[in-house]
């Protein structure tokens, strides 16, 4: 289904798994599916000069990031035959282990949602206005930077 | 003109702010840079892309948008 008007992809702080879990029972009355693929990003508590990530703080440009969001859709749904789609992700403070990002692709065969998910989550990478401020057990922080 | 700015992340860390809205003469994108490092500190250092209306532009880009944000590298999910 395409959407004209850009959504509000972000939710504040952590994307919990009975929001997930929700999401994929919703999809039981779209009985034209036959496979679902999901993407789900997980703040990494990554060692940095011997410091310890215990959370990431985000921050967006929101109106140019649910455009961004919003053109990754309308291409998706160009490039790949999908039924639906959907993209969550944080602001504010998501804990090392806590979701950050949730995308949820379902298509009538599977080979096609393996493929869109990957392109969907690499344009959300490198084209979406999104910050991140890694912040360390003892509350300094560090900006992250996507590669 | 009148132009909002937009800082974030680590650009906002070094103006101070998240926005503002400054009267300008300048008419392309690397003249309000100039402009910018003069005022900022610390600004000529990072690394950073402009948006107007909310698209990536170049430093020859021509300011024609209400509009300008200084963007960080980007770090979603």
């Amino acid at each position: 289904m395409k959407d004209k008007k850009p959504k509000n992809v972000f939710r504040e702080g952590p994307i919990s798994s009975d929001f997930i879990g929700n999401s994929i029972y919703k999809h039981q009355t779209k009985t034209s599916i036959g496979a679902h693929n999901i993407f789900l990003g997980q703040v990494r508590a990554d060692e940095i000069d011997g410091k310890t990530v215990a959370a990431i703080d985000y921050t967006a440009y929101e109106d140019m990031a649910n455009q961004k969001f919003h053109d990754i859709r309308e291409s998706a749904f160009e490039k790949f035959e999908l039924t639906c789609m959907h993209i969550y992700h944080s602001l504010g403070r998501v804990n090392a282990g806590e979701i950050c990002l949730f995308v949820f692709v379902s298509s009538p065969r599977r080979k096609v949602v393996f493929e869109a998910l990957e392109y969907i989550v690499e344009a959300i990478k490198a084209d979406v206005p999104v910050f991140g401020k890694e912040i360390f057990e003892d509350e300094t922080h560090k900006w992250k930077v996507n590669n | 003109m009148v132009v909002t700015l937009k800082y974030f992340g680590q650009i906002a860390e070094v103006t101070q702010k998240e926005e503002e809205q400054i009267e300008i003469k300048e008419t392309l994108i690397s003249e309000l840079l100039e402009l910018l490092y003069s005022k900022y500190d610390g600004l000529k250092s990072k690394d950073f892309q402009i948006a107007q209306n909310h698209e990536l532009v170049t430093n020859e880009t021509a300011i024609s948008g209400a509009e300008i944000a200084l963007l960080p590298p980007f770090a979603g999910g």
